[in-house]
C-alpha cells in the first residue's frame, strides 16, 4: 500500500488527499502544524490549522485563508480522515492525523511532552506510522522540571534586583517567552517586553492565556524601574543600541542548547537557562513508544541517531530530508535566529 | 561539594575577574578549612594522578544509562567533554547529599585507586546518585584527573590575600610547591597559606622555598617606535631570550633545590644543575633558564663556545624519570643564569636590575654556571638589526629588562619593566583540508585544522584546480602527480567570528566524515605561523613545526599560490 505522506520538493505531501503539511515552498493547500516560521510559511493558497493557533497564526502571516479545526474535529478531504491533536510544543501547536484505507498516520510538527501553562499538552496519538521531529535526539538531553528551572530563573532575577541591576533575559519571541512569563514570579519586579514580543503577548491574552502585566521599554514611567526589571526580549535585541538604556545588567539566553557547557560560554551570557519547548530525549523517547507505531519516520534534528537507535530498538525507522529548524548544531552556534527553528 | 559545585558554577559563568574574585573570596569565607585547603589545590591546577581513566567512566555511564557506546560517542561529539557527557547521560535520579570536597577527595576518590573493577563500578554508580548534574561533572573531571575551570593561580592568589588580610606576594611564595603532589592539601598546609606573617620568623618546611617568577609582557611594536615607548637603550639591560625551560635554583642550608616555572620541583631530572649549584654558597637564588647547550669549540657565542640545542632536544629530558648515561650523554643540560634573587640569605628582589646583575656576575665567577651574555648595541635600531641573527644563535630573540627595576611578581599589570622582543614567527601559506571540532567553549565548531601545502609549485592554477576536483570528487592523488601534503595542525589565532565563518565554510564544503574529523574540499588559504621547523620521521611531510598557529586567513589568495614543500625544506636550513 503506497505511503500516506511522501516526501516532495515542496514539502511533506499527502497523495489520497492532495494537500501538504508544513510545506516549505508555496502550495495549493497547506495543513500548518504550528506558527513558528518554519513551519507556517506564507504564499500557500488555503491553510488549515488549529482553532487555538487562529490568533498568532494571522498575527505572524497577517491575512491569509485560513481554516481552522478544534482539536479531535474530523474531516474528511479526498477520501483521507483528517484531525489535529494538541503537541505541546507552543499555543495551538497540532500533530496532524490523517487516516485513510484503515492506516492511521501522525505527523507530529514540533513538540514537548512536559508540562506548560500557555498550551494544552501534548496528547498521545496511537497510529501505524509516526513523522517525529528530533530537535534534541541525544540522551545527553534531559530537561529538569519546570518548578526548580523558574525557581532558579527567579532567583537569578531577586539577586539582581538586590545588587541593582536589570535581568535581560533572551529568548525566542513566540512561545518561549510567553512561557518564561508564565512562570516567573512577578511580585519580584516590573516585567519589560521588547517589541517582538508583544503582539504574541497579546495574540496569547486574547486566547485565554494567564500572562502577568508587562509593559514595553517606552512604558517605563520611573528608570529607577529598569533597574528592578526583568527584560524579556530576543537574543538579538541584546546586541542592539536598544539594550543601552538597561545599562549593566545581567543577561541570559533561554534555550534548551543551555544544557551544554561550550554553549553557554561561547554564547556569552551571564546566564544560560535549560528552557526548550521541544521534547527531551525521555520525551521522544515516551512519545514515540506511546504511539504503539511500528514504522517511525524521523525529521530535523538528530536524524541519523534517532534513526539508528530506534532501528535498534526493533522498529522501521527512516528519515525525511525536511527544510525545519536547523542542524542542531549550527542552530547551537547561532541561536539568535529569529526567523527560524527555535531551539 | 555542593558549595565547590557552586562556586565552580559562579566563576565557569563570569568572564570578569572582580567577579571571579569574589566568589572566590566569598568562598574562601564560607568553606571548612579542610574543603578549601583541595580547593586552593585544585584551582590553582594541582591534579592528583589519574584514579579511573576518564574512559573506563564512560563506559560504566553507559550502563547505568542503558546506552549503547555508539550512541555516547555521538553525545560525546556534540558535547565536546567526557567528563560533561557522562554527567548528562546518566538518569535524572538522584538524592543529594551535602558531604564535603575534602571527605569526596580523601576518603572516597583517592581510596578508588587499585581497587578491582566490579568494586571501582559499584562505589562510583553509588557517588553519581549522591551528585546533581554538576556535581557529577566536577566528579567525574576529579576523578578522571581532567579538572580545569578558568581561574589563574594569580586570581586565587588574589582571592586568598583579600581573605586573610595577608600580602598577595607573600601568599604567592608561600603556594610554591602546593600542587607538586609531594603532601596532601591539609587544615594545617592551608592555614599554612593565609597565617598572619610575623617578620623573621621563619615557617617550618619553608627553607627549600623559591620566589614568584617575575614574567614578561610580550612588546608588539616596530623598532622605530622604541624610543618614544621605552626611552633610551641606555636604560635598559638586553639579553638574548632562550627558548628552554624557566628555572629557579635554591641553595641553602647546605641543600640545592630546583623549581620549574610550573612552580613543579624537578631537581632529580637535572642532576647536572643540582652538582652545580652545590658549590654556591648558602642562601643564594639564581632565576634561569634550563637548556641543552652544544658545545662547539668552533661557534662562539658571547663568551661562550656554542650553541643552544633544538628545544626539542630538551624535550627527551623533560618527564623522564630514569636517567640512562646516554641520555644524559646525548642531551647535557645547564643553566643559563640571569637573575639573583637571594644573596647570603637576603632576599634582594627589591635592589635594582643592574645591582642584582652585578652581584649575580660576582656570585657565579669561577662557577659552572653560564651567565646569560649582556649584548650592548647603541640604538633601538641597532639592537633590532642584531635581532635578525636570533635563529642563527638558537635564540627566540631579545630579553629588555629595565636597568632601575626591582624583580617583579608574575605578569603583573605594572607593565613595562620587562619585555620579550621575539623574533617574527617563520610563515607559510597553506590549505584548510580536514577539520575537527574543538572543545569545552568551542564544542560542536569547528575550530581545530589540518593544513596541507603543495608537493611541488603547481605549473598553472588549471593544473591546482583540477587536483582540487579530483580532491572532490574522492579520486585517488596520482602517483607522482602534484599533490597537496599535509604538515601541520592548529587550533589558535582566529577570532571566534572568524571561526565562525570558517565553520560555517567547512559544513558546506564537507566531502567526507571520519568520527569526529571531516575531509573538507579545499578552498581557504591560511598563513600559518611557527616559532621552529625540524625534521621528523613521524610526520608524512616529514617536517615537524613548533606551535602552529593561524595568523589570518588568507580569502585575498587563490589556492595555487600557497606554500610548497620545498619552501618548508627552504625554512629547515635557515
Amino acid at each position: 500500500m503506497a505511503d500516506l505522506v511522501v516526501h516532495r520538493p515542496e514539502g511533506l505531501y499527502c497523495p489520497p488527499g492532495d494537500f501538504y503539511i508544513d510545506p516549505w515552498r508555496p502550495v495549493p493547500r497547506a495543513v500548518i502544524t504550528h506558527a513558528h516560521s518554519d513551519h507556517a510559511r506564507a504564499g500557500h493558497g488555503h491553510y488549515l490549522a488549529s482553532q487555538p493557533s487562529e490568533g498568532v497564526l494571522r498575527a505572524r502571516l497577517g491575512e491569509i485563508d485560513l481554516q481552522t479545526l478544534a482539536y479531535g474535529e474530523r474531516i474528511v478531504h479526498h477520501g483521507v480522515t483528517l484531525s489535529l491533536h494538541p503537541a505541546g510544543h507552543v499555543l495551538g501547536s497540532s500533530q496532524v492525523r490523517l487516516e485513510h484505507g484503515g492506516r492511521v498516520w501522525v505527523a507530529s510538527g514540533d513538540y514537548k511532552v512536559a508540562p506548560d501553562r500557555t498550551c494544552t499538552p501534548f496528547e498521545p496519538v496511537k497510529c501505524d506510522v509516526f513523522i517525529t521531529e528530533s530537535t534534541f535526539g541525544l540522551p545527553i538531553y534531559r530537561w529538569c522540571p519546570d518548578d526548580e528551572l523558574f525557581a532558579d530563573i527567579n532567583g537569578w532575577w531577586a539577586r539582581n534586583v538586590v545588587a541593582g541591576r536589570a535581568s535581560v533575559l533572551t529568548c525566542y519571541s513566540f512561545g518561549k517567552a510567553q512561557r518564561i512569563l508564565s512562570g516567573v514570579d512577578p511580585s519580584i519586579g516590573p516585567i519589560v517586553v521588547h517589541g517582538a514580543v508583544e503582539p504574541l503577548n497579546r495574540a496569547y491574552r486574547a486566547a485565554g492565556v494567564d500572562l502577568p502585566q508587562t509593559c514595553m521599554v517606552t512604558g517605563v514611567k520611573d528608570r529607577a524601574d529598569l533597574k528592578r526589571a526583568l527584560v524579556v526580549c530576543p537574543p538579538s535585541a541584546a546586541a542592539s543600541p536598544w539594550m543601552r538604556r538597561f545599562g549593566d545588567a545581567s543577561t541570559a539566553f533561554a534555550s534548551g542548547w543551555m544544557q551544554l557547557r561550550g554553549a553557554r560560554r561561547r554564547g556569552g551570557w551571564d546566564r544560560g537557562f535549560v528552557l526548550s519547548d521541544h521534547a527531551d530525549w525521555p520525551g521522544l523517547m515516551s512519545a514515540i513508544g506511546a504511539t504503539g507505531a511500528g514504522r517511525v519516520i524521523v525529521t530535523h534534528g538528530s536524524v541519523p541517531v534517532m534513526v539508528r537507535y530506534l532501528t535498534e530498538q526493533g522498529l522501521q525507522a527512516e528519515a525525511f530530508d525536511t527544510e525545519y529548524g536547523g542542524d542542531g548544531v549550527e542552530a547551537d552556534v547561532q541561536p539568535d535566529v529569529e526567523e527560524g527553528g527555535t531551539p | 561539594m555542593k558549595r565547590f559545585a557552586g562556586l565552580f558554577a559562579e566563576l565557569d559563568a563570569t568572564t570578569s575577574t572582580n567577579a571571579k574574585v569574589e566568589a572566590l573570596q566569598r568562598y574562601f569565607g564560607q568553606a571548612p578549612a579542610a574543603d578549601a585547603a583541595w580547593a586552593v589545590y585544585f584551582l590553582s591546577g594541582g591534579k592528583p594522578r589519574q584514579v579511573v581513566p576518564t574512559s573506563r567512566l564512560a563506559i560504566l555511564a553507559c550502563e547505568v544509562a542503558g546506552i549503547a557506546p555508539w550512541l555516547f560517542d555521538e553525545c560525546y561529539q556534540a558535547v565536546g567533554d567526557l567528563a560533561e557527557t557522562i554527567a548528562h547521560v546518566l538518569p535524572r535520579d538522584s538524592e543529594p547529599t551535602d558531604v564535603g570536597l575534602a571527605v569526596w577527595v580523601e576518603e572516597r576518590l583517592l581510596p578508588l585507586r587499585g581497587l578491582s573493577e566490579p568494586e571501582i563500578a559499584q562505589r562510583m554508580k553509588a557517588y553519581w546518585r549522591e551528585l546533581d548534574a554538576q556535581g557529577r561533572f566536577l566528579l567525574t573531571k576529579l576523578v578522571g584527573g581532567g579538572f580545569r575551570v578558568g581561574v589563574s593561580k594569580l586570581l586565587v592568589q588574589r582571592a586568598l590575600a583579600a581573605h586573610a588580610g595577608v600580602d598577595a606576594k607573600r601568599v604567592a611564595q608561600r603556594m610554591m610547591g602546593y600542587t607538586d603532589g609531594k603532601a596532601m592539601p591539609s587544615v594545617e598546609r592551608f592555614q599554612a597559606l593565609i597565617a598572619a606573617h610575623d617578620e623573621g620568623v621563619p615557617a617550618p618546611g619553608d627553607e627549600g622555598q623559591p620566589y614568584p617568577f617575575f614574567l614578561a609582557h610580550p612588546l608588539d611594536a616596530p623598532p622605530e617606535v622604541f624610543a618614544s615607548r621605552l626611552g633610551p637603550v641606555a636604560a635598559w639591560q638586553v639579553e638574548w631570550k632562550y627558548d628552554g625551560i624557566r628555572g629557579q635554583v635554591v641553595k641553602r642550608a647546605g641543600r640545592v633545590w630546583l623549581w620549574s616555572r610550573g612552580e613543579e620541583l624537578v631537581t632529580e631530572r637535572f642532576p647536572e644543575i643540582e652538582a652545580l649549584a652545590a658549590q654556591l654558597p648558602d642562601g643564594t637564588v639564581l632565576d634561569g633558564e634550563i637548556m641543552v647547550w652544544k658545545d662547539d669549540p668552533v661557534e662562539k657565542q658571547g663568551t661562550f663556545a656554542g650553541r643552544p640545542a633544538p628545544f626539542s632536544l630538551l624535550q627527551q629530558r623533560i618527564g623522564r624519570k630514569t636517567l640512562t648515561k646516554k641520555v644524559l650523554a646525548e642531551a647535557p643540560v645547564t643553566f643559563m643564569a640571569y637573575d639573583l634573587l637571594e644573596q647570603d640569605g637576603q632576599d634582594i628582589r627589591e635592589r635594582p636590575q643592574r645591582e642584582r646583575r652585578g652581584r649575580l656576575e660576582a656570585v657565579l665567577d669561577g662557577t659552572g654556571f653560564k651567565v646569560s651574555p649582556v649584548e650592548s648595541g647603541a640604538s633601538w635600531l641597532d639592537y633590532a638589526k642584531r635581532r635578525e641573527r636570533s635563529r642563527e644563535l638558537g635564540v627566540e630573540g631579545f630579553m629588555l629588562k629595565r636597568l632601575d627595576a626591582a624583580y617583579g611578581t608574575g605578569r603583573t599589570k605594572a607593565e613595562g619593566l620587562w619585555w620579550k622582543w621575539k623574533i617574527d614567527p617563520m610563515t607559510i601559506d597553506c590549505v584548510l583540508i580536514y577539520a575537527q571540532a574543538g572543545h569545552g567553549r568551542r564544542a560542536s565548531v569547528y575550530t581545530d585544522y589540518t593544513f596541507a601545502v603543495w608537493s611541488r609549485a603547481p605549473a598553472s592554477q588549471e593544473e591546482a584546480d583540477a587536483v582540487i576536483e579530483a580532491i572532490a570528487a574522492r579520486e585517488p592523488p596520482q602517483p607522482g602527480g602534484l599533490q597537496l601534503v599535509a604538515f601541520a595542525k592548529a587550533y589558535s589565532g582566529l577570532t571566534d567570528e572568524e571561526f565562525r565563518q570558517v565553520d560555517a565554510i567547512i559544513r558546506k564544503g564537507t566531502l567526507e566524515k571520519f568520527g569526529p574529523v571531516r575531509s573538507v574540499k579545499p578552498s581557504l588559504v591560511f598563513e600559518l605561523g611557527f616559532e621552529g621547523i625540524n625534521r621528523s620521521p613521524r610526520h608524512k611531510s616529514g617536517i615537524a613545526v613548533r606551535f602552529p598557529r593561524m595568523l589570518r586567513i588568507r580569502f585575498d589568495k587563490p589556492l595555487h599560490e600557497a606554500n610548497t614543500l620545498q619552501d618548508l625544506e627552504a625554512l629547515l636550513k635557515l
